[in-house]
């Protein structure tokens, strides 16, 4: 079996949380900024997975596996908030939410 | 007895405190009791004190009374003493007694003021700071005396302040003698480091001891002190600042810038005779500062028009022989000559408050005249005290004492032919510029009617001023002997001079100026006006009249510079540092609150910027 | 198995480039799930068998199926296909991508200095993984399912409405 190299493993988290850090600033409606975390979460999840594997160690994968939990905590209360918030604005524009200004 | 030294101060010090805390709710009565009372008390005390030290000396010829230590840090040890002997008692009994007759005559020259109370606790004051200033027993306690009399004389040349030409005119004698109590306290400095101590008696044996005659310290201490007398003194360079004092009221004239705080110079430099003697140099700048200005000021009296300036004037010149005795030497002279001088000064001021009292606040002389018959008491006060001014042979005091004055200068070891002739000559303009006011005031025709004539409170001072004019003189031979214990003598005399011949030329300058002055203004009043109607003339009656222009010299080289560069830093370059950081603090709230657009992307965005400038820190630092 | 990485991590950053560029939020749903199932091949050839169906399930599973719920309840169709269009003007993207970029430098700047070493030898399994979790782990676990729990309860009360037969009375 050809083995990977660390560095590359690395590497591919590291492109995919600066291409979701891009899409959070980006990208104006609340739920495109929501998908582009997820994207963050799950690369910074990788390079814990890729930390374990260099070690051979189950902990790297333990931690992914909190990180799950904690994404899907946030995602449900997330996703509910955006809800409440259509409810009062009527758009998911987060330029337009500015009340907290100043 | 001598133990109640401390109430000569202490008692019209408390007076002052009373009138200035309850002086407005105390009735008119009150306040004239106090006011005089107070120094009337210590001028008691002070003839008491005089009697025990007379009759019962202490052995070495000097009295301490230590109150309390002022300070104490260190080796620095200064205290609250006082300190009697010959020099200090002879100062001190004669300025309670006449501040005593002053503030009598006060009571009835200030009745109708209505801040009787104000000026009395100003005058308790003042005798309270100038007592302290003569019984000091070391130099700190000696410039706080002095200090307070500066505050006095300035309080007391405001005292109408409703006028801000009277201000303005406390605030030029506060100014110029500021300069010269600066360098008095630079010199205060050199003296307590170099010598270890501010105690008079042993800095004069530490100088002795420490010092060569000639070494640049003394010099360096003796001209800084010189310094401070000439300020207090109204001596050149600071004399500007006397004739305008007369802004205040009469008394405070006759007391303050007459008779005794002008004095205050004369009295230091006597103090300190041995930091002097230990300086030549310095000592001979004493005697021509002396000479220069007896022969300035003469000059300028002859011209004015104010029957205080003339007085102002006089007393500038007066100190001026003062000076003059002390910087050939001859210490005993000087204190002599300030005896009588604050006798017959002081009574010049009171007549002449008297006069101007009874013609209604007029001051100018041309347009007096004729006072002869009608205010006959203060006709023959001024008289006996002009004549003793300007040196009435043999029947007044001042020819004693200016007499003397005169053959020390021309006859000691530091004195010169020089400044015999520049006395002679100060004689002349004395008696020229005395008479010329006799004249014109109390002969002639009447051209102001009196309006009131004085009261008893006013006639007594003036009498007993009018008799110690002309006896104060007659003790000479004892004054020295008794003054001998506390200040050198001359050495035997060297010069050519003699005394008979000296005072026999002084009696000569005498009968000049009283002829020229009867010749110019009684005889022929046309020829004092035509002498200023010529050109040359009119150029020189200016000029004396505005003190040898040195009020328009200060103007130039002094105020205005530094009026312009006030105006310039109008907005103060060093408060801009303390504004700056305010205005700067307010310009960094203002850009960062800009950041706080409410929106979600941009906070995310600064977010993202810090996290990747902090990386890059931690990477490459 | 070098080849399936490498592939899987071409597909997963191709595939997020794409998600973030969409305008149509269902279609940029359908390629982050893509993005997750090449990461979870990623997960696989690296020895982490248990993970890569655990980023199945749970996050292209559980998640992303919130993500479509909630995409559907909004109703986002063409007419906020759009409005995003109108919002995602080309300008936007320079300073967001300068950001990235600079990010992406300081990463390979650092991870060029690493050591060479491989991965991927060895299977971790479920049986490594439970008992780690049931071992040293164990107070994680307790926290994360409180953190769970208080999930459940935000959500639950952010998204309770009151009824229409509340609205009646």
């Amino acid at each position: 079996m050809e083995l990977v190299p660390m560095r590359d493993g690395f590497l591919l988290a590291a492109a995919l949380f600066a291409l979701g850090l891009t899409g959070v600033l980006v990208r104006r409606n609340v739920i495109f900024i929501l998908m582009s975390i997820e994207v963050m979460l799950n690369a910074a999840g990788l390079a814990f997975v890729v930390a374990g594997a260099r070690w051979r160690q189950p902990d790297g994968q333990v931690v992914f596996l909190f990180i799950l939990a904690m994404a899907a905590a946030e995602v449900s209360v997330g996703l509910a908030l955006v809800l409440e918030l259509y409810h009062q604005y009527k758009s998911l524009d987060t330029d337009a939410i500015s009340r907290m200004k100043g | 007895m001598l133990e109640l030294l401390w109430l000569v101060p202490a008692i019209p010090f408390a007076g002052a405190l009373a009138l200035a805390v309850l002086g407005s709710r105390m009735s008119h009565r009150t306040v004239t009791m106090v006011g005089v009372g107070t120094v009337a008390a210590s001028a008691f005390i002070s003839i008491l004190i005089a009697t025990v030290f007379l009759s019962a000396r202490p052995a070495s010829g000097m009295y301490t009374q230590t109150l309390w230590t002022w300070i104490d840090i260190g080796s620095f040890r200064p205290q609250i003493a006082f300190y009697l002997d010959a020099l200090s008692l002879v100062m001190m009994l004669v300025v309670t007694f006449v501040s005593f007759l002053i503030h009598l005559y006060s009571a009835e020259f200030m009745r109708t003021d209505e801040g009787y109370s104000r000026f009395f606790a100003y005058m308790n004051l003042f005798v309270a700071c100038m007592v302290t200033l003569l019984l000091a027993d070391n130099l700190l306690l000696l410039y706080l005396g002095w200090e307070g009399v500066g505050l006095c004389s300035y309080l007391l040349i405001g005292f109408w302040y409703q006028d801000p030409v009277n201000g303005l005119a406390g605030r030029k004698a506060f100014i110029v003698t500021r300069v010269g109590d600066t360098a008095m306290a630079i010199g205060l400095f050199l003296l307590f480091h170099s010598l270890g101590t501010l105690r008079i008696q042993d800095l004069l044996h530490a100088a002795q001891g420490q010092w060569s005659a000639g070494s640049a310290y003394a010099i360096a201490a003796a001209a800084l002190l010189l310094g401070g007398a000439v300020g207090k003194s109204a001596q050149l360079p600071l004399q500007t600042w006397l004739p305008d004092a007369m802004a205040g009221p009469t008394p405070t004239s006759a007391l303050i810038h007459a008779a005794t705080m002008v004095t205050a110079g004369v009295y230091l430099i006597a103090r300190t005779h041995v930091l002097f003697e230990l300086a030549p140099p310095v000592q001979f700048a004493v005697a021509a500062i002396g000479a220069a200005t007896l022969l300035m000021a003469g000059f300028s009296a002859l011209t004015q028009n104010d029957i205080k300036r003339v007085l102002a004037y006089s007393t500038v010149s007066q100190i001026g022989y003062m000076f003059l005795a002390l910087g050939v030497g001859a210490w005993g002279a000087a204190i002599f000559h300030f005896m009588t001088h604050a006798f017959f000064k002081a009574l010049l001021f009171l007549a002449a408050g008297i006069i101007i009292e009874s013609l209604h606040h007029e001051h100018n002389i041309f347009r007096m005249g004729g006072l002869r018959k009608e205010l006959p008491i203060a006709f023959w006060t001024f008289l006996i005290a002009g004549c003793s001014l300007a040196g009435l042979p043999l029947i007044t005091a001042g020819y004693y004492s200016k007499d003397l004055i005169l053959w020390s200068a021309g006859s000691s070891a530091a004195g010169s032919t020089g400044l015999w002739a520049a006395g002679i000559a100060g004689v002349v303009l004395t008696s020229l510029y005395t008479f010329r006011l006799i004249f014109l005031v109390f002969f002639g025709l009447v051209r102001t009617p009196v309006t009131s004539r004085p009261g008893l409170a006013m006639t007594i001072p003036v009498c007993v001023l009018a008799v110690l004019s002309i006896v104060g003189g007659f003790d000479k031979a004892l004054f020295a002997r008794f003054i001998a214990r506390a200040l050198p003598t001359l050495p035997e005399a060297v010069g050519g001079i003699t005394e008979t011949s000296s005072g026999l030329a002084a009696a000569l300058a005498f009968l000049c100026g009283l002829l020229g002055a009867w010749f110019v203004y009684q005889r022929n009043p046309r020829l004092a006006t035509a002498m200023v109607e010529n050109p040359a003339g009119r150029v020189l009656h200016q000029f004396w009249f505005s003190d040898w222009g040195m009020d328009w010299l200060y103007d130039r080289l002094f105020v205005r510079p530094v009026v312009w560069i006030a105006r310039v830093n109008k907005a103060d370059v060093v408060d801009s540092i303390y504004d700056g950081l305010a205005s700067l603090t307010t310009v960094c709230y203002r850009v960062l609150s800009l950041t706080e657009t409410g929106k979600l992307r941009w906070y995310a965005a600064w977010i993202a910027g810090g996290t990747v400038a902090f990386v890059a820190i931690v990477m490459f630092l | 198995m070098t080849i399936v990485f490498y592939g899987a991590g071409a597909v997963a950053i191709l595939s997020t480039a794409l998600m973030i560029t969409r305008l149509h939020a269902v279609h940029a749903l359908l390629y982050l799930i893509v993005s997750l199932l090449a990461v979870s091949l990623v997960f696989y050839a690296l020895g982490a068998p248990f993970i890569a169906a655990l980023e199945v399930i749970i996050y292209a599973g559980a998640i992303m199926v919130l993500f479509v719920f909630v995409v559907m309840l909004l109703n986002l169709g063409e007419e906020a296909a759009r409005a995003e269009r109108a919002l995602l003007k080309p300008s936007m993207w320079t300073g967001p991508l300068i950001l990235a970029a600079i990010l992406m430098a300081e990463f390979v700047y650092l991870l060029a200095a690493s050591s060479g070493r491989s991965l991927g030898g060895a299977m971790i399994g479920p049986r490594e993984v439970g008992a780690s979790l049931f071992g040293p782990y164990l107070i994680g676990v307790e926290l994360a399912s409180m953190l769970l729990l208080g999930g459940l309860v935000g959500a639950y009360h952010l998204g309770w409405r009151p009824t229409s037969s509340r609205e009646l009375r």
